[in-house]
């Protein structure tokens, strides 16, 4: 080519280009925009850690400075993948200790950390800024300590959600004293007590401090004691937000409170007593996220200070909140965006408060720009659905959680496949849905006719057929993640779909209807799938073909076969009647 | 209501792949993290398509002793992640079983005889001496932990597990509550020594 641009200049012009999805487009131009591209990539999501290894990741991007990983499927959270099923992130840190000294960035999700890796982790990377593991195991507050003592620019750590095995509170101590770049810390997962004059210290050293998650065992008497050292806060998660009614101890949290001019976003709040409340008063027309969903206040209280913050664009809440509650939300909050209401008593057979699917509704007529939902509650309507359908057609996120599996409408005791229909009709930009209630194929001949963006959707206890499947498989043109349990789907929908799946990140079956037979020849097939039975029963072919798997796994992957498979994960190859011979 | 799974044209031992509508806990394996109750409960539960209609057929599950029967748990559902359901657990308070009430005997000083209320049905101190002064007509102001209740006409104080007589308001109002077993109102002048501990 005559008229190319020295490389320098592309390379300039690239660097404006963030999105994966723009940098991949660019990289398709030609072979020379590829290269590159590929040199002065920085950052790098992979979404499935079994769909590629970090060899081909270096690889092709050496100058990475910021990866995100995620690793167990979305269902490991309701304990539905075994112990030991894998995401162990330890090669990628190996690999990338060797030939990516200036990487800054890890953020992981679902995956199993040790404490050897955080070790590495703090010893490789001399520039090492944010460390966030989300829902992640495996690891001690010794880990924790090597990330403290060693990672001198750290900025981030965020342990949201991770499961932290607290074999001391001294590991906060190990951050340096002349160690004054913290930006972010969240410990609100960590069960035992940090070190509380350790962390006042940290915090008053730490002047560009802007997030600040607690963890339970911080005392409320204790609480304005960090606050004073940072009133530059933009989110604080209190710690348990309970004590002995004193006037001094509220006084002093309501000074501390009132200092804070910048607080946008608060959680935390176990344990939250409606006496102290008032003392967050002067924050609230700030707070633009709110986590309640810990906090076990009740109306009025929880009304009271949910109203009070008018420019809410984010709520989580225990269904503490009941109808009226939401009814007064939605008067208040105009600028709501996100609502998510938890179950206070998931198990429990009967109601403990008046939740029902009327909240949800007054919501949708109230706040015009709600977009994501998540709601759990006992009943719900296909004339509640249909009305939140056409009161926000806006709406990217809808996951319905129905606590009883197949509940029809409770008022005309039908499958409840007219309101989702209306959901994904009038819900045109809908990204993410999660189905429960009486369901029949007719609400996934609705779903893959018209939910055309539709990229992620949970399917629990629906269907009659094989022909619920083959209509989300045959119509979802942008499905990248499905995840399915207790429904009646097998072999047939999988296998006349099965190139669907080369499509997709990955998908997810147990206790559905597919035989092992139907597992080994997708795997056959389709060799540039992972086929995984996970089944805790033994071989698979120590069971008839036609048995049905317990768990299947599907994803795309460049790297082909796992090499970390623990005894209950088979994978389904061309070698595999061969090895279990 | 028990529906097979889908016939398939080849033949399969539709025995074998029948996917039972029914709870889990009869077919399915257990998952090794599924708590030992769940498998093994299975409620016959005839209430699929009827569930919230009718409340006389649901209180017909329930058994004798009056309390509504946990659910038989399938693992997983409802999805609710473990912290979550821990932290729940944790903060499960006595009022949330039906039924059970604390009711504790109160005395007044002076008074010709004693009341009795439910201790779960107030929710922090702030509400429950606010009810005192309702139901016997006196104040009780407000407490510090220097001074107790000095000043006031009257000082509210509890016989805790020990036997002890301790002040109300020195603890914790969830401590309070499981080690309260009768409540005394007691004089101002006499209730000083209390407060000087």
């Amino acid at each position: 080519m005559a008229y190319s641009f020295p490389e320098e200049v592309l390379e300039h012009v690239f660097s404006f280009l963030t999105s994966d999805k723009d940098r991949n487009a660019v990289s398709l131009v030609c072979k020379s925009w590829y290269e590159i591209e590929r040199w002065c990539r920085r950052r790098i999501f992979v979404g499935n850690c079994y769909a590629v290894s970090p060899e081909i990741v270096i690889r092709r991007f050496p100058e990475v400075r910021a990866v995100e990983i995620k690793g167990k499927p979305h269902f490991a959270d309701f304990n539905l993948v075994p112990e030991g099923w894998g995401a162990y992130v330890y090669p990628w840190i190996a690999a990338m200790s060797a030939a990516c000294p200036l990487l800054e960035e890890i953020k992981l999700k679902r995956m199993v950390v040790t404490d050897e890796s955080l070790e590495l982790i703090s010893k490789s990377f001399k520039n090492f800024k944010v460390l966030v593991l989300s829902s992640c195991e495996g690891f001690t507050t010794d880990g924790l300590a090597s990330i403290a003592a060693n990672c001198r620019n750290l900025r981030e750590l965020d342990l949201r959600e991770s499961e932290v095995e607290d074999l001391s509170g001294h590991w906060l101590s190990h951050f340096p004293d002349n160690y004054t770049s913290l930006v972010s810390l969240n410990i609100s997962c960590l069960g035992s007590e940090v070190s509380f004059s350790a962390l006042e210290r940290l915090v008053a050293r730490s002047p560009n401090l802007r997030t600040l998650r607690l963890n339970r065992a911080v005392p409320l008497e204790k609480l304005p004691n960090l606050l004073r050292r940072a009133p530059q806060l933009v989110e604080l998660g209190t710690g348990a937000y309970s004590a002995e009614i004193r006037s001094d101890t509220y006084s002093n949290l309501a000074e501390a409170f009132s200092a804070c001019k910048q607080l946008k976003g608060l959680s935390g709040f176990w344990d939250a007593i409606p006496s102290y409340l008032p003392a967050m008063l002067h924050v609230c027309s700030g707070i633009t996220s709110l986590n309640l969903s810990y906090a076990t206040i009740q109306s009025p209280d929880l009304v009271q200070l949910v109203t009070q913050c008018r420019n809410l664009q984010r709520l989580w809440v225990l269904d503490y909140i009941e109808d009226r509650g939401l009814e007064a939300l939605a008067a208040s909050c105009k600028d709501l965006q996100e609502l998510r209401v938890f179950p206070s008593d998931p198990f429990g057979a009967e109601p403990n408060v008046s939740l029902t699917e009327q909240g949800l509704v007054s919501v949708s007529e109230g706040c015009p720009k709600l977009q994501s939902v998540l709601y759990f509650c006992r009943q719900m309507s296909n004339a509640a659905l249909v009305a939140i359908a056409r009161n926000r057609p806006n709406l990217i996120r809808f996951r319905l959680c129905i606590l009883e599996p197949r509940v029809p409408d409770y008022l005309t005791l039908e499958p409840l496949d007219t309101g989702f229909g209306a959901i994904v009709e009038n819900c045109k930009e809908l990204r993410r849905l999660s189905l429960s209630g009486l369901l029949t194929d007719r609400v996934f001949k609705y779903i893959g006719t018209h939910a055309k963006k539709l990229e992620m959707l949970s399917i629990a206890f629906a269907g009659d057929s094989d022909l619920g499947l083959h209509h989300v498989l045959s119509g979802c043109e942008s499905l990248r993640k499905l995840e399915i349990r207790d429904c009646p789907f097998g072999d047939k929908a999988l296998l006349a779909n099965a190139a669907k799946l080369e499509t997709m990140r990955s998908l997810w079956m147990s206790s559905c209807s597919v035989s092992y037979g139907a597992c080994k020849l997708l795997g056959q097939k389709l060799p540039r799938l992972n086929v995984e039975v996970i089944d805790e029963r033994g071989p698979p072919d120590s069971r008839p073909e036609s048995c049905p798997v317990e768990r299947l796994y599907v994803y795309r992957t460049v790297s082909g076969r796992r090499v970390d498979m623990p005894g209950f994960v088979w994978t389904m190859d061309e070698d595999a009647s061969l090895r279990f011979s | 209501m028990e529906r097979s799974a889908a016939v398939f044209e080849n033949d399969l031992n539709l025995k074998a792949t029948e996917l039972r509508l029914g709870l889990p806990g009869t077919d399915n394996e257990p998952d090794h993290q599924q708590s030992s109750s769940s498998s093994s409960q299975v409620m016959k539960n005839n209430k699929r398509s009827c569930s919230e209609m009718d409340g006389s057929q649901k209180t017909g599950q329930h058994q004798e002793s009056g309390a509504p029967a946990p659910k038989a748990q399938v693992v997983g559902w409802p999805p609710v992640r473990n912290y979550r359901k821990n932290v729940l657990e944790q903060q499960k308070k006595p009022e949330s079983d039906t039924g059970s009430g604390m009711f504790v005997k109160v005395s007044m000083d002076g008074a010709p005889y004693l009341r009795k209320i439910d201790l779960k049905f107030y929710k922090n101190y702030f509400d429950l001496l606010k009810a005192l002064e309702n139901m016997f007509k006196c104040t009780i102001g407000v407490y510090s932990e220097r001074e107790g209740y000095n000043g006031s006409e009257y000082a509210p104080t509890y016989e805790d597990k020990d036997g002890d007589w301790m002040l109300v308001g020195d603890v914790p109002w969830d401590m309070f509550v499981t080690s309260c077993r009768r409540l005394r109102i007691m004089k101002g002048s006499e209730a000083k020594g209390l407060a000087c501990l």
